[in-house]
This record gives structure tokens, C-alpha cells and sequence, in this order.
């Protein structure tokens, strides 16, 4: 008998109050954003499509080491290394292969140079696998840069981020 | 002519309420579940087969991928077994940003756990809002780690990068959000005499049934047995948290629902103990040749230098033996056991994984039970067929 009164009064009194709470939100901003018109800004650390660096003054950074093809899990990097005229080694060919990727981050973290990063884009798509593979001409940013304050911003926050661990 | 009087249906690999591509076979007799047979293997990646045959630190994105919804999680258990091999101790802020961060990874766990099984039984809207709330969360793994489910934050001997300068002010957001919010989810079903139908005295599962089916995690606790790892075997200094185990009494879908809300609410507390006492200082242990020195030191040190290249390329060897750690999940008793065997590349890693065991006693909940009621028993495990294939 208790039960059914329980029931009773969960179906006159409780329920309704339920249906309140969805009410109310009829009436709230809506948490959602219309994604392709409106964005939400990635954090900082966000680890989207690869990019390298250049130092200031245009070289690559890059020096073909290799150590972020060993890092990587996913084994997506490529790599040929060259020498320039003047008898430094750099990258010939540089590619990862953005569907074996898996975004780990490792590369980055990897790399002695400051090479590679993740940077921030997270948006690509195409009908054919080939376009997938990354090249270097593809990541490595333009120069003299549009200057793009964000991916300065990231270098920033990532170096500034490591403190030192305990001795 | 005999008439065969029950009737073989599929249901699955997908069926929307299966979570996943589970498959389970069902009998059935009119509307009663007379043989019921969960197959598994659809998701299988062979993950373990993958970590045995990486570099010890290569393996650890794999671990991310078993339970996609609770990444820290895994990422803990696997860190910790890795320590346990090396005999590493981590820092103590170390030890309390896990904490934290497996808390809040447990929450949005719950939470995801909470609308797909309110969606299964009918209830949209709850959908909607748990996975608004999780947004915090997951909002607080890409300020960490830079990735919204796949974290790899949690590293052997510490975490990738300190935790972010606004860590504390997102976690405080959680912190004051989700207790309102678990209001009004409990506004809309706890006294839902719709949902109180669906789930009281279904799923059932008595606490000796429970021991013997192996259960753990919520499954476990549903039934009255108060066992969690947390207390019964703390690991990354749980033991200085003031929490109590939440536990149910009647072992069906509602009490566990209870549960789970209750387990939240304990989270939570634990998370606020864990941001009041986080102590300052480094964010990894210095272990030359296991953890990576930190980068200023790897571009102006020389033996920084050495040891990042030797790491990243070769490795660390780990010593020969075996170790088990066990953590408590969101879904249960998640354990890694690895065998070293004095090479870089783990010999066995073996994940003892709480879904897959807690699905196994599926047949004993629905079996004889109505046929809808094999969703809400699905749902009540909180299953998450990632980590049940591996
Ligand atoms: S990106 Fe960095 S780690 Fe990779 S080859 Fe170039 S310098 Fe070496
Ligand atoms: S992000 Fe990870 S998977 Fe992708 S290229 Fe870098 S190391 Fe490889």
C-alpha cells in the first residue's frame, strides 16, 4: 500500500518538479555554440596538426635528428636528411603521415631543436588518403611569418610550463 | 510436428543501447529472456599485444584507448605498475595532482555513465546534461595534457607537463557547478516513478553472487560488499583522503544509480582535499634515464642532452620480474600486470579489465528477466567496450 501511495505521489509532486528543471532551461542561454560559424579557442597545450619551426631569422630549426620518429608510437614520421651549402644538416624530406598519427604529442616533446609542434588546427579533411601524408613545405611556417601571435604564444606557455624537476 | 516455442534474436553489435559493439545473443520465450550470451570481440585491437611491443613509455597512448572515457584513469594504473617495476617514487605534488585528476576523471565517467543510461530507459534531456557537465571536465584535460580524451598526462615517474596556471581556478568551477547540478539530476530521477520502474528490482545481483562473478567497482558495491581498492589497498597516497565508500543494499539498477551519484559527490570531496593540500614543487621525479629531463636543461646541458636522446631512442631497461597494480577505476578494478624481462620492451602486459568482468555476469541479471530489461542491465554495468576487447 505504501508503495502505491509513494508512487502516487512521485508521479503528482516529483515528476512534475523534473519536468521544472527542464523547463527552466527554456528559458537559459544555451551552452552550445553553432560550431562551424562559431569556434571555442583551444587551450594552449592543445595538440592538433604538426607544424615547424624556423628560427628568426629564416633557417629551419629542424636538423633531421630523427629523435621524433623514434619517439613516435604510431611510427607516422619520415624522414631524408641533406646538407646545406654551407655544411649543415637539415631535412630533405619530412613527412607524417597525418592518418597514422595519433596526436600524442610525443614528437614535440621529443625533439631537441624545437622543431616540430602540435599546433592548434584541428580541422582537415579530404576524399584521398595521399593528401593526408604531410609534407615539410606544408608545416614549416612561412617566412617572413604572417605573424601569427597564437603559435608564438604556444612555444611560450609550453617552455614556460617546465620547471625544473627535484635534484 | 514439435514446435520450438523460444525464439533466437541478436541484439547487437549495433544496437544504440549496447554501448559499443556488443553483441549479445538472446533467447527468448514470448517476452522472457530465457538464455542470454554476451559476444565480445568486435572492438578487439589486440592493445596488450601493442604494448609488448613498444618501448615502456611508447606503450602508454595505448592505455588512453582501453577506457576512452576514463584515460587518466588507465594512464594511472599503467604508470603506477611501471614505477612499481622500477621502484620510482614520485613527488609528493606528483601524487596529489593524480589523485585529483583520476577524481575528476572518475566523475566524468559517471557522468557519461549516468545519460547514456538515463537515455536507455527513455530520459533524453539527462543526456544532454550529464554531457554539459562533463564538458567542464573535459575542458580540464585539454588544459593539462592538450587532448580531450586521448590525455597521455599521466606519465612513468610524474606527468607530461606541470598542471596548468588555471587549474585550480577550472577545478574550483567544477567543484562549485556539479554539486547543484547533481540536484537537479536527482530532481529528474531519482523519484521518477518512469525511471524507479525501469530500474528497482531489475539487474539484480546478491553480494555473494557478486564476490564470485568477481565483480568490482560499482558492480560490487551495489551490493553491499564495501571493498575499494582506495581504501582496502590506497595507492598514490590515497590513504591522507577523507572519503567514505558509498554502497548499496539491494544490488539492483537503482541502488546503483544511487551509487554512482553518491560516488560523485565523494569525488568531489576528494578532489577539493587534494587542491587545498596540493603542495608546490616539481611535477616529475629526477630519475636520469627514465624520466625526461627537463627541456631548458636538454638544450644548454650536456648530460641532459645525452640522457634525452638515449631515452627517446633506446629507452630504459626495466628489471627482470613481475609486478600487479590495481587501481580503482570508475567502472572497477582496473590492474596492469607487466612482466620485465631486463629489455626496454615489456615481455607480457596483461590489463585486468573491470568491464569485461563485470559483463560476464550478464546472463545472471537478465536471465528470466523481460526482455527490456536487458538494456537497463547493459547500462548498469557501464560497460565501455573498448577496454572489454582491448
Ligand atoms: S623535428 Fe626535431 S626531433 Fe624531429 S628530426 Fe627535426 S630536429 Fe630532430
Ligand atoms: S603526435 Fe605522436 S603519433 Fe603523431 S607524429 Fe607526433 S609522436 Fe607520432
Amino acid at each position: 500500500m505504501t508503495e502505491i501511495l509513494k508512487a502516487f505521489v512521485n508521479v503528482i509532486i516529483k515528476m512534475p518538479q523534473g519536468f521544472g528543471v527542464t523547463l527552466k532551461y527554456l528559458f537559459r542561454k544555451p551552452v552550445t555554440v553553432q560550431y562551424p560559424k562559431q569556434k571555442i579557442p583551444m587551450t594552449p597545450r592543445y595538440r592538433g596538426r604538426h607544424y615547424l619551426e624556423r628560427y628568426d631569422d629564416g633557417t629551419e630549426r629542424c636538423v633531421c635528428c630523427g629523435l621524433c620518429a623514434a619517439a613516435c608510437p604510431a611510427d607516422a614520421i619520415y624522414m631524408e636528411p641533406e646538407e646545406t651549402a654551407n655544411g649543415e644538416r637539415k631535412a630533405k624530406v619530412y613527412e607524417i603521415n597525418l592518418l597514422r598519427c595519433i596526436f600524442c604529442g610525443f614528437c614535440e616533446e621529443a625533439c631537441p631543436e624545437e622543431a616540430v609542434f602540435l599546433g592548434q588546427d584541428y580541422e582537415f579533411s579530404a576524399d584521398n588518403r595521399n593528401s593526408f601524408i604531410w609534407t615539410k613545405d606544408q608545416m614549416l611556417v612561412k617566412h617572413p611569418r604572417k605573424e601569427n601571435p597564437l603559435k608564438r604564444i604556444i612555444r611560450r606557455v609550453r617552455r614556460v610550463y617546465g620547471v625544473p624537476t627535484a635534484k | 510436428m514439435a514446435e520450438s516455442k523460444t525464439l533466437n534474436i541478436n541484439m547487437g553489435p549495433q544496437h544504440p543501447s549496447t554501448h559499443g559493439v556488443l553483441r549479445v545473443e538472446l533467447e527468448v520465450d514470448g517476452e522472457t529472456i530465457v538464455r542470454a550470451k554476451p559476444i565480445i570481440g568486435y572492438l578487439h585491437t589486440g592493445i596488450e599485444k601493442t604494448m609488448e611491443s613498444k618501448l615502456y613509455y611508447k606503450a602508454l597512448p595505448c592505455t588512453d584507448r582501453m577506457d576512452y572515457l576514463a584515460p587518466m584513469s588507465n594512464n594511472l594504473g599503467y604508470c603506477l605498475a611501471v614505477e612499481k617495476l622500477l621502484d620510482i617514487d614520485v613527488p609528493e605534488k606528483v601524487k596529489y595532482a593524480r589523485v585529483c585528476l583520476a577524481e575528476l576523471t572518475r566523475i566524468g565517467s559517471h557522468l557519461v555513465w549516468l545519460g547514456t543510461h538515463a537515455l536507455d530507459l527513455g530520459a533524453m534531456s539527462m543526456l544532454l546534461y550529464a554531457f554539459r557537465e562533463r564538458e567542464l571536465i573535459i575542458d580540464i584535460y585539454e588544459a593539462c595534457g592538450g587532448q580531450r580524451m586521448m590525455t597521455s598526462y599521466i606519465r612513468i615517474g610524474g606527468l607530461a607537463h606541470d598542471l596548468p596556471p588555471d587549474f585550480n581556478a577550472r577545478v574550483q568551477k567544477v567543484l562549485k557547478v556539479i554539486p547543484q547540478r547533481l540536484q537537479e539530476y536527482e530532481t529528474l530521477l531519482t523519484r521518477n516513478q518512469i525511471f524507479i520502474n525501469r530500474t528497482k528490482g531489475v539487474a539484480v545481483i546478491s553480494a555473494e553472487d557478486a564476490i564470485n562473478w568477481s565483480l568490482s567497482g560499482p558492480m560490487l558495491r551495489g551490493s553491499g560488499v564495501k571493498h575499494d581498492l582506495r581504501k582496502a589497498n590506497p595507492y598514490s597516497g590515497y590513504e591522507k583522503f577523507d572519503f567514505d565508500i558509498a554502497f548499496g543494499t539491494n544490488g539492483d539498477a537503482y541502488d546503483r544509480y544511487l551509487l554512482r551519484l553518491e560516488e560523485i559527490r565523494q569525488s568531489l570531496r576528494i578532489i577539493k582535499q587534494s587542491l587545498d593540500g596540493m603542495p608546490s614543487g616539481p611535477y616529475r621525479a629526477h630519475v636520469p634515464g627514465v624520466v625526461l629531463p627537463p627541456k631548458e636543461d636538454v638544450l644548454h646541458k650536456m648530460e641532459s642532452m645525452i640522457f634525452h636522446f638515449k631515452l627517446v631512442t633506446e629507452g630504459f631497461k626495466a628489471p627482470v620480474g613481475s609486478v600487479y597494480q590495481a587501481i580503482e577505476s570508475p567502472k572497477g578494478e582496473i590492474g596492469f600486470y607487466i612482466t620485465g624481462d631486463g629489455t626496454p620492451i615489456p615481455r607480457r602486459v596483461r590489463v585486468r579489465p573491470p568491464s569485461f568482468i563485470n559483463l560476464a555476469c550478464l546472463p545472471a541479471l537478465c536471465e528470466g528477466r523481460l526482455l527490456s530489461d536487458v538494456v537497463c542491465s547493459i547500462g548498469s554495468i557501464d560497460i565501455v567496450l573498448g577496454e572489454v576487447d582491448r
